[in-house]
């Protein structure tokens, strides 16, 4: 029996008796720790001396395995483990080197790269093929604005490593899901290893990845995968999980072999969720352009960051678009190809025919490079051609700067000196035992003792590390972003599942802020409201609010049609419905949105530090001047904790949740 | 396979191209030495400048692009190899440390110095005349405040590690400021441009060589001068705290230097010369970061514009091994 299916299955009585019970433990917990904190010194502050030099050995452990060992010494196989993960990288670098020369930089026997005009119009007639006229003006309309607005030749470096990148980062993600859906003692072992990728920001592994696999584009994309693969594995494992067993059946009546069933049967049915899948396979691959170009990656990622350093705000937004757009076109071509529908034709018309758009490419790409030869512009866009908008955003932002500012500083000063600096101390004073203490009853009350020893070591980890403080700063930082994202992500999404017009542009809006590099938000949100702690959580916002508003909009959509009739029918007001039908219906779906909030605002916790704040994120930045691998690796440990202990409790909930409901229907 | 072979072949042909003239790095490798570029214009442009002279006497280069700290990491395994800055405030320790683990060498000091003090926008001694001395801080700490730290002033500093010895110093001068620490470059000039532009008055930490001082005019704060044995710091009795050290401004001279990869001297023998003989002062670092940010070239045209108008230093820095 697992320990959430008992709590659920309570009577009232005894439900009633254990959440006093549980109350009362939490109030002694309260005190316990209240008390303990004026009488003992090691509760009111974690002595150091207790705390586990886990980094220093992290630290050494690198310092070995890079510098210090070499295997089967003297012998003529000798390696270092070096040479190992070195030729990992080689295995890409031809690829590589293959689609950077077509888009790019050209082949160093003297063959230039494609001119624009050449992928523009490919592109056009691809979007053509995949579906019709509209599609085709998308993919060509979005590679247009690349070389207009002058970001061309970045543009297409980054291109070049995305059209490598998404794809490995898909097949992997695919094998992994199919080996994990093979069981759930393997789908067990995995999970947690997910969620650390997930969770773990990008800055703690930049390091050890430079020194195990190099710089450059290489490597970059090894750590975009680390990022980019688990959320893909995760949905299609989803799709293949929620396969309808009449529809499995009817495979093994017809006899199909095991791989038969998998990619006949089961991947085809789950198609829609894989396509999800491969959506966030291309954001989250886009989402770590810029991080990427800190190791090498050279690109749209690097000339956004340059932009920044100097302040051209305006043309750091075009970049920044620019990335957009690409995420933008590859997802809608993605999708629209998955969704193509088989066309029958006719078998005895002539090749040409048949292949009509792969004639007309064709015969494209040679007429649109011989013009491209007597026409230099065609090739690449004279200097004095390409448009810009940048003055006009920088003069915007000025004049919000001049005319809104005195404004912004009232709501700024009331939320920073009535709300935030208040929860901030309250949350410090919080003495360490009590919150533990807390977190393990939660841990406890939802999923039983097993649930609780989990979450209890996890929320121990940072006290050992000596950490304490900043965890708890961090946790007041992404807990007020939490908060704020559920407000008023809830009802955007709600809106979103309400109307079908609405929807398309609310979830373009969430492509947009997923992948719109979260760089840009910060010089703005530092010119309104100065270097505080508000504007790390204004950071935060832009980017979390995205899965709240998905995610509820899923929720509610998927409410199903005769249920909610039924509702209107037995007279029930919209509100009724709303509350006491369609809410606990969609629940899951917007428990699981929360629960991408709080990954989500972790992620932004190593970007945030880039403003200025106290927490695991400045942590990280710090130990990144000095290159102290460990320190930044432990603490993104604690983050990554802290995103697990949310998780595991919301799942808890959830099971809790679901079982409550199939009794009750 | 077959790329590597196209690629020797190329290369070989690049090279032999390249040598007719020179001909003294026959013996050296054809592998590329990584020059390391960053994100901001001076040291953009010094990189390409270094790039640019060891493409002049036959190395073949390329330009990697890094951020300051994952930097240290590539030069240690040999995977860059120049990095054109290396700034004392800010680097000092990721350097050191691949220095004292033998990975990296110093490959000297340019003749320029960097200043990394406090530091305000001209228009803020209009408001408060007594600057730049840094008594003034006190006489309008209510000017200088923002609610959260009214009614002390509110300095705006750099990450909490790159200078320390702030919050001792406002404690032995007895100055009457908080330190809000920006975790970024970003961050510090993103507030100054938003102050600017309503010229409220702010005080915060920045640096020189920067291109902050030609888009913003502003002067650093001037405390105590420290003394050249720094007493200052390792001595309560000196200076105007009997009782407590750090009762002085920041070290005027930092210094900036050329960073190597340590196999670099034996692979490239003559360019490791070369970049050794490389030196830039603090006007030249000046020029050729105001190629970009003033007069609006990009990097590469920059570097070939300043060593064109810098020919006699340029040649001086070319060593004999090169003939």
């Amino acid at each position: 029996m697992i320990a959430e299916h008992a709590i659920a299955k309570l009577s009232p009585a005894q439900k009633r008796r254990r959440n006093i019970t549980h109350a009362l433990i939490a109030v002694a917990i309260i005190v316990i720790g209240i008390v303990a904190k004026g009488q003992f010194a090691w509760v009111a502050k974690f002595p150091r001396k207790w705390v586990v030099p886990l980094k220093n050995w992290i630290t050494d452990f690198f310092e070995w395995i890079v510098y210090g060992v070499t295997f089967f010494e003297g012998k003529s196989y000798e390696f270092v483990p070096t040479d190992v993960t070195r030729g990992m990288i080689k295995i890409f670098e031809y690829q590589l080197s293959f689609t950077d020369g077509l888009f790019f930089n050209g082949f160093r026997i003297g063959v230039d790269p494609l001119p624009w005009i050449t992928v523009v119009g490919l592109m056009a007639i691809l979007g053509h093929w995949v579906a019709g006229w509209r599609m085709a003006i998308i993919a060509g309309g979005s590679f247009l604005y690349l070389s207009l607005f002058s970001v061309w030749a970045p543009a297409m470096d980054t291109f070049s490593l995305v059209l490598l990148t998404v794809p490995v980062v898909f097949v992997i993600g695919l094998f992994l899901a199919i080996w994990m859906s093979r069981s759930r003692r393997i789908e067990n072992a995995i999970t947690p290893f997910f969620d650390l990728m997930q969770a773990m920001p990008p800055f703690a592994y930049m390091v050890p990845i430079v020194v195990l696999f190099g710089i450059g584009d290489v490597p970059a994309m090894l750590a975009v995968a680390v990022f980019a693969v688990p959320p893909v594995a995760r949905c299609i494992l989803l799709g293949l999980q929620t396969v309808p067993h009449e529809v499995i059946e009817a495979g093994e009546m017809a006899g199909c072999t095991p791989r038969q069933m998998l990619w006949k049967v089961k991947v085809p049915t789950s198609r829609s969720t894989v396509l999800v899948g491969l959506n966030q396979g291309i954001m989250q691959t886009l989402a770590m352009i810029v991080l990427a170009s800190l190791i090498g990656a050279s690109g749209l990622g690097n000339e956004l960051l340059n932009s920044l350093q100097t302040l051209r705000l305006g043309q750091a937004l075009e970049q920044g678009l620019a990335i957009v757009v690409i995420a933008v076109a590859l997802d809608r071509l993605s999708a629209a190809y998955a969704h193509k529908p088989k066309q029958y034709i006719d078998k005895s018309l002539p090749w040409v025919q048949k292949h009509r758009h792969l004639v007309f490419a064709g015969g494209f790409l040679v007429a649109s490079i011989a013009m491209a030869w007597f026409i230099p512009s065609l090739r690449v866009l004279p200097k004095e051609w390409p448009l810009t908008t940048a003055p006009m955003w920088d003069a915007g932002i000025d004049w919000v700067l001049v005319n809104w500012y005195d404004n912004v500083q009232g709501f700024r000063n009331f939320v920073l000196i009535d709300l935030l600096i208040p929860i901030k101390k309250f949350l410090l004073s919080v003495p360490w035992p009590t919150f533990i203490g807390l977190i393990i009853l939660l841990g406890y009350r939802m999923g039983g003792w097993k649930l609780a020893l989990t979450v209890g070591l996890m929320i121990t980890f940072p006290l050992l590390m000596g950490l304490w403080k900043q965890t708890m700063i961090t946790v007041y930082m992404i807990g007020s972003a939490a908060v704020i994202c559920i407000v008023v992500g809830f009802p955007i999404g709600l809106l979103a599942a309400r109307s079908e017009r609405l929807s398309r542009y609310i979830i373009l809006m969430c492509d947009f802020f997923q992948t719109f590099p979260s760089f840009i938000y910060l010089i703005p949100v530092i010119m309104l409201f100065k270097v505080s702690d508000i504007s790390a959580i204004i950071a935060v916002l832009a980017f979390a609010l995205v899965p709240m508003v998905r995610y509820t909009n899923l929720g509610f959509r998927n409410v199903p049609f005769n249920i909610r009739e039924a509702a209107i029918q037995q007279g029930a007001t919209r509100w009724q419905r709303l509350i006491k039908v369609e809410l606990p219906l969609a629940a899951p779906e917007i428990m699981l949105g929360i629960n991408q909030v709080i990954f989500m605002a972790l992620f932004m916790v190593a970007i945030t530090a880039l403003i200025g704040t106290q927490d695991l994120g400045s942590e990280i930045n710090r130990a990144r001047t000095g290159n102290k691998t460990g320190r930044a690796l432990v603490a993104g440990l604690c983050i990554a904790f802290l995103g697990m202990i949310a998780d595991r409790i919301i799942k808890a909930w959830r099971k809790q949740h679901d079982y409550q409901q199939s009794r009750n229907t | 396979m077959l790329k590597s072979k196209v690629l020797t072949l190329s290369l070989a042909i690049a090279a032999t191209a390249v040598m007719a003239p020179t001909l003294a790095t026959a013996a050296e490798s054809d592998d590329p030495i990584q020059v390391i570029d960053n994100n901001w214009s001076s040291q953009k442009v010094l990189a390409r400048v270094a790039k640019q002279m060891l493409d002049k006497i036959g190395y073949n280069t390329e330009l990697v692009t890094l951020d300051t700290q994952s930097q240290f990491a590539a030069m240690g395994t040999g995977d860059a190899h120049i990095q054109m800055e290396v700034w004392e405030g800010s680097m000092n320790a990721s350097f050191m440390k691949e220095v004292d683990a033998g990975r990296m060498v110093d490959g000297g000091s340019h003749e320029a110095t960097t200043r990394e003090e406090w530091w305000y926008p001209d228009y803020v001694e209009e408001l408060c005349p007594g600057l730049p001395d840094y008594k003034a801080l006190n006489d309008c700490a209510e000017l200088l405040s923002t609610p959260e730290t009214s009614p002390s002033a509110r300095y705006l500093s750099g990450p909490a590690e790159w200078h320390p010895e702030d919050v001792e110093r406002i404690e032995a001068l007895e100055l009457d400021v908080v330190i809000v620490n920006a975790g970024s470059a970003d961050a510090l000039f993103g507030e100054l441009k938003s102050a600017a532009a309503r010229k409220e008055p702010i005080i915060l930490f920045n640096w020189a060589p920067n291109w902050v001082g030609a888009a913003y005019p502003g002067k650093f704060i001037e405390f105590p001068r420290r003394d050249a044995e720094n007493k200052c710091v390792t001595d309560p009795s000196w200076g105007v705290n009997p009782d407590m050290a750090n009762d002085c401004g920041a070290a005027v001279g930092g210094y900036l230097k050329k960073g190597l990869w340590s196999g670099f001297a034996d692979k490239y023998p003559c360019a490791n010369e070369m970049v050794a003989n490389i030196n830039f002062t603090g006007p030249m670092i000046d020029s050729a970061a105001a190629m970009v940010d003033v007069d609006g070239l990009d990097h590469d045209a920059a570097a070939t514009k300043w060593i064109e108008s810098n020919q006699a230093v340029a040649d001086s820095w070319i060593p004999s091994c090169a003939g």
